[in-house]
């Protein structure tokens, strides 16, 4: 016993140091635990956010506006391969992970069970969903677990792209002829909450996050990170012409922020209950995606044996 | 039925010149496909000019929980190092 605590006196010393920690160093088990769930949602996040853009690579307006979702789509995939490598490193293997998700056990990113209607919703979600996953994801580079720090490096490098891209759609939206414009509004209407959301709980109702502080695997509040949103979105809204539709949202001089509404926790918990509009399409394109390409797994192990064989 | 495809880590070479580094690791069922996904997984933006995969249980790797003694014999060797040793101020190039 004594001797835990010591090793957890040790690592808390490390941690508090602002050394990272390696796959192969002792840790704690619940270090270990919280990392393994947090990194395989966010994982499955890259990979099921796919399915809401994929939406509309078809139906792109231009061939510019193709090749740009299309590269988006295809970095979210890398993001999720990046994230599924560093759980690894924890002793998770990826069958596991992908079970746990086909089966409706493991969660993703709530915004992901929202539809894309409209072109516009292409444009709104690389603007405000990939800004608030930037929030939340820039921090993320100098958590104290090396590997999903690294990961973290990357994908943030890569999203700056998304959320550019997103917001010049919502620019030529906005500044286009009054039917697009409303487009553009709509769009923002329906994304605003559900992106608010992405921050998760406030803080007196988020359980595990003063831990996470603690081990540095978190940096910000969910409620700081919401307002630093907040006060980004509030001034880009007004570059676009848009209106964020909150009617309690105006500067607060004496805060030195913007002020906002309530957000609607039922909607979120229904969501975090698989019941919201998309939940179980999502699920069901994952799992149909899985099993058909069951096949191609097993013919590419087939013929690796076969090589193999032939060369020996 | 379990198909996981074996893991690999990947090396890539960013620029003509500089040494291999690691970048992360992947699941293939061979090396060409290990190569070819690591190609699309690691550098979808020019980040690199060579691509090592090398399976990952090839690797050996020191014990953490042993570096102190493991690393041991480097500490104590300040005689290693060029400050080490004393040259009067007036002595240029060196």
């Amino acid at each position: 016993m004594t001797q835990l605590l010591q090793l957890e006196d040790r690592f808390q010393a490390r941690i508090d140091a602002e050394q990272k920690i390696e796959p192969k160093d002792w840790m704690p088990d619940a270090y270990r635990k919280t990392l393994i769930r947090q990194i395989s949602q966010h994982a499955h996040s890259e990979i099921v956010g796919m399915l809401p853009e994929g939406n509309w690579i078809t139906r792109a307006p231009s061939l510019r506006r193709k090749v740009a979702l299309l590269a988006k789509v295809q970095d979210e995939a890398g993001h999720g391969l990046y994230l599924y490598a560093a759980a690894e490193t924890l002793g998770v293997s990826r069958d596991q992970m992908y079970e746990e998700l086909h089966a409706g056990k493991a969660k993703y990113s709530s915004i992901f069970n929202y539809p894309t209607l409209s072109w516009a919703d292409i444009g709104a979600v690389g603007w405000l969903v990939d800004g608030a996953a930037i929030m939340n994801q820039v921090p993320l580079c100098k958590c104290s677990f090396g590997p999903y720090a690294r990961a973290m490096v990357r994908v943030c490098k890569e999203e700056s792209f998304h959320q550019r891209q997103g917001f010049e759609i919502m620019m030529t939206l906005a500044h286009g002829t009054p039917a697009q414009h409303k487009m553009a509004q709509e769009s923002l209407n329906r994304w605003w909450w559900p992106s608010m959301m992405m921050f998760g709980p406030n803080d007196d109702a988020s359980p595990h996050s003063a831990q996470s502080m603690r081990w540095k695997i978190k940096r910000y509040s969910n409620d700081d990170l919401r307002q630093k949103f907040v006060d980004v979105m509030a001034e880009q809204a007004a570059v676009l012409g848009l209106t964020i539709p909150d009617p309690d949202m105006h500067w607060n001089a004496d805060r030195g922020h913007y002020d906002f509404g309530t957000i609607d926790w039922k909607e979120f918990d229904e969501i975090l209950r698989g019941n919201g509009p998309c939940n179980k399409e999502r699920l069901d394109a994952r799992n149909k995606a899985w099993n058909d390409g069951a096949w191609v797994r097993e013919a590419a192990t087939a013929f690796a044996a076969k090589r193999k064989s032939a060369t020996a | 039925m379990n198909t996981e495809f074996p893991l690999w880590e990947v090396f890539i070479r960013s620029h003509g010149g500089l040494q291999h580094k690691h970048v992360g690791s992947l699941h293939a069922v061979d090396a060409t496909m290990a190569l070819e996904n690591a190609r699309d997984v690691y550098t979808r933006r020019q980040e690199g000019v060579s691509i090592w995969v090398v399976p990952s249980n090839a690797i050996t790797a020191s014990d953490p929980a042993d570096s102190d003694a493991f690393f041991e014999p480097a500490k104590d060797k300040i005689y290693r190092h060029p400050t080490f040793y004393q040259v009067p101020d007036n002595v240029k190039h060196m």
